[in-house]
């Protein structure tokens, strides 16, 4: 009996042990790879990150989607009805992206106020309106700009 | 007419799952025969409504009834035949209508293969279905009946969603629900075991070809998700840690957790009470599963419209279910006594290993799916968490799981020596770590660690498999004798395990050494990438059925050698306005070329994908391994010859369980 209480002893503190580091170590790369969301209207308040990535969401704006014509570079607006916030991204557009549609951003903040993303999504379905985006719109249109009640 | 009929079918088949659900079970704790009996006879007569409800529905589809608000929102008469058959299960409600037929097919199918069990335990793990099946009927009917009709009715549909017209979404609902769905027998098994306080090694062993189908079917529609993903998204992603996606490899984790669970309950009946456990948490993650593709919660790729009050009925169907069975088993396993013991080296010891790596994986996947969820619903801000999160927590607790993945099933039950594995296993250890040097350098001239790494724990797999295998006929008279007379257990397992080696080259090599390039094509313009010319020669248009589509066409080349001409679309859908990407892939067992189409960008340029990805179709190849080694081990015929003899000697012979 002595033996196996031992055994059993020695298991249950590897396990505990492996689990805790395990834990340790989700809730550090837990911390690093959030990403919180942020309405045009707070990123012109200036609550959007300067240091981290973040994601974005709005409308599309009427006629701001500009590219370039050598690359693949291009530039649009995300407004929420009340701010904008002008974007920039390289690469392919999305199926679903355009004018007045919902999207989300992922991306930096660069100094200028312009949104460097490294990733546009819209949704595949054009019905569809991102929670994150239809409830900034709300916001916005609720408080106008003086919402801060989110940090 | 017909569509109220089956409506009505609906609600018989649901008064029938509440008699299933009571009945057999006051039957069996009376020892009533003929309400023990009642349990088989509810489970066909459940399943030939529902039959007959969804064959309803889908006659409304063939026949284009517009009528039916589910078939005008999902269909239209320009939707080929095939697509409008598949539309059924489409939407919400039809989905959810395959998901309830499903379960009766599962439960006839438990009336049907069970004859040599207790008739007891039968009748306990017919209502446990039933009563399971009741919860779902009841969501159909009172949230998402699928027969509520438009008045008057639309002239057309508004037409299927464009990204399901497709054969990989034919398939993939089907496959997954029907792993989902099985997960619910492990789970009757295990509280109808409980409540009969029969938590013994037979048990254990009527349980586990039942899960081991559940998990086919689970790894089957998983897979079949991610090739699709990978086709028809036109990104060439196979995975990308979406809450939708993780919510159907939860349970994928916990099932095979459980399996290997299931293997020490019955032979060395022990890892009972944590075996419940497993089946119990099986099942309430494929309810969640459920609960987060269907309530609308989630910010995904698979979030289409979908009604959050419907959440609410089924994260009350999820807390019932997890609470009961919770209680059931805080009542019950007390009385559990696991009769093994075992040394600190042994295949337990291993077993127990790729148990809690599996749970914490699955447990640390979980905390970064819904932590988002909660705190949203608490009102602390909105996130998401990124993938690299998952690769971080999932990719470190593999790596250990595949190193006693290779261990284990040459480890000795009960006790084993470190020597006598050392000894063993020397020569397969140090050929990997060789080898998994060699083969990146020959293959792509590369040193990434964790390459190395990736293609050396592969190799661990694949050795330790066929060291296994030349193990195993050393005894016999003639060794080729003895290895090819294994049971089909063993092959099972050995093909299943050398799944994972091959999906674990098919991700080290994708991921490292694909080649990606996003630009702007004009016709005439040339890229070289991976040793392949592409050369953009310019759009036309095209049309489908239901769609317009301007067609770029992509020819390749090798060393001035054609290879290919690939086509890829950009398709609008005509009913809904919907643009469509279709890829272009020239697919290889070493490698595929993948080409999309973007946006039209002036002056006849075009923004065009170029991927070459090499080692990608392994990924699937690996799981139609697992699945085919599932498959083998499942019908290994151990499993009919120890439950006919069972049921010869009586049940109980072996009983550990201790009633009070």
């Amino acid at each position: 009996m002595r033996a196996k209480q031992k055994n059993r002893l020695i298991l249950a503190v590897v396990i505990v042990l492996f689990v805790a580091v395990s834990v340790a170590l989700a809730l550090t790369a837990l911390r690093e790879n959030i990403n919180l969301f942020y309405s045009p209207t707070m990123i012109v308040n200036g609550e959007a990150p300067r240091d981290h990535t973040f994601r974005a969401g709005g409308l599309v704006s009427v006629g701001s989607v500009q590219r370039d014509p050598e690359s693949l570079a291009v530039t649009f607006r995300l407004n929420d009805g009340v701010n904008e916030v002008t974007v920039s991204y390289t690469g392919i557009l999305p199926d679903l992206f355009r004018e007045e549609q919902g999207i989300v951003v992922q991306g930096r903040l660069l100094p200028d106020g312009t949104i460097l993303a490294s990733e546009v999504l819209a949704k595949h379905d054009e019905n569809y309106m991102p929670p994150e985006v239809a409830d900034a719109l709300d916001t916005a249109k609720k408080i106008g700009v003086t919402d801060t009640d989110k940090e | 007419m017909l569509p109220e009929l089956g409506n009505f079918a609906l609600i018989l088949a649901m008064s029938i799952a509440l008699a299933q659900g009571i009945i057999p079970l006051v039957g069996a704790a009376r020892g009533m025969p003929g309400w023990i009996a009642f349990g088989r006879t509810a489970a066909w007569t459940q399943f030939l409504f529902l039959v007959v409800s969804f064959g309803i529905l889908t006659h409304a589809f063939v026949i284009n009834d517009f009528s039916v608000a589910y078939v005008a929102n999902n269909s239209n008469s320009a939707l080929p035949l095939g697509y409008r058959i598949s539309a059924v299960w489409g939407g919400h409600e039809g989905s959810l209508l395959l998901w309830v037929m499903l379960m009766g097919a599962w439960s006839a199918a438990v009336a049907l293969f069970s004859k040599r069990l207790p008739p007891e335990m039968v009748a306990r793990v017919l209502a446990v279905m039933g009563l399971v099946s009741v919860g779902f009927l009841a969501f159909v009917i009172f949230t998402s009946n699928p027969f509520d009709r438009y008045y008057p009715a639309p002239a057309d549909g508004r037409d299927l969603n464009p990204l399901l017209q497709d054969i990989g979404l034919i398939l993939h609902p089907p496959m997954l629900y029907m792993g989902y769905v099985g997960f619910s027998v492990a789970f009757a098994f295990a509280i109808a075991a409980l409540l009969g306080g029969k938590l013994d090694a037979a048990w254990a062993r009527w349980s586990r070809p039942w899960t081991i189908v559940a998990w086919v079917f689970l790894t089957l529609g998983i897979s079949l998700g991610s090739w699709w993903a990978y086709y028809e998204l036109g990104w060439g992603g196979w995975w990308f840690w979406d809450p939708v996606e993780n919510a159907s490899f939860l349970p994928w984790l916990t099932g095979t957790a459980l399996m290997h669970s299931l293997a020490v309950s019955e032979k060395r009946s022990t890892f009972k009470s944590w075996t419940v456990l497993l089946a119990i948490f099986a099942f309430s993650l494929c309810l969640l599963g459920t609960f987060l593709v269907r309530s609308g919660v989630l910010t995904s790729v698979h979030a289409f419209a979908s009604d959050p009050t419907r959440g609410v009925f089924v994260l009350m169907l999820l807390a019932i279910v997890v609470g009961v069975s919770l209680a059931i088993y805080a009542w019950r396993a007390p009385q559990v006594k696991s009769a093994g013991n075992f040394a600190l080296l042994s295949r337990e010891t291993f077993l127990l290993g790729n148990n809690v790596l599996l749970v914490v994986a699955t447990a640390t996947i979980l905390l970064g799916t819904i932590y988002p969820l909660i705190l949203d619903a608490l009102d602390l801000g909105k996130i998401s968490v990124g993938p690299p999160y998952f690769n971080a927590v999932f990719i470190p607790l593999m790596i250990p799981l595949i190193i006693a993945l290779g261990i284990g099933p040459l480890s000795r039950w009960k006790q084993d020596e470190f020597p006598r594995l050392v000894r063993l296993l020397r020569g397969a250890l140090l050929g990997s770590l060789v080898l998994g040097a060699l083969i990146p350098w020959l293959l792509f001239d590369s040193l990434e660690p964790m390459v190395i790494l990736g293609t050396a724990l592969s190799l661990w797999l694949l050795f330790t498999v066929l060291l296994d295998w030349f193990h195993r006929g050393r005894h016999k008279a003639s060794r080729w004798k003895g290895m090819l007379g294994q049971p089909l257990g063993f092959y099972g397992m050995a093909l299943a395990h050398l799944g994972v080696a091959i999906t674990a080259i098919g991700i080290t090599y994708s991921s490292y050494y694909s080649l990606e390039k996003d630009l702007r094509m004009a016709p005439g313009d040339e890229l070289e990438l991976g040793g392949y010319l592409f050369r953009f020669e310019g759009v036309q248009s095209n049309h489908g059925p239901n769609y317009t589509a301007t067609e770029g066409v992509i020819s390749v080349s090798r060393d001035g050698r054609p290879v290919d001409t690939l086509h890829t679309q950009k398709r609008i859908y005509t009913v809904q306005q919907m643009p469509m990407t279709e890829a272009g892939i020239d697919p290889g067992l070493f490698r595929d070329l993948y080409v999309a189409l973007g946006e039209p960008l002036g002056d006849g340029g075009w923004a065009v994908r170029i991927y070459y990805k090499p080692y990608v179709r392994w990924i699937w190849l690996g799981s139609l391994f697992m699945a085919l080694g599932g498959i083998l081990a499942a019908s290994d015929r151990r499993y009919r010859l120890m439950a006919r003899r069972k049921a010869e000697k009586g049940v109980g012979a072996k009983l550990v369980t201790q009633e009070s």
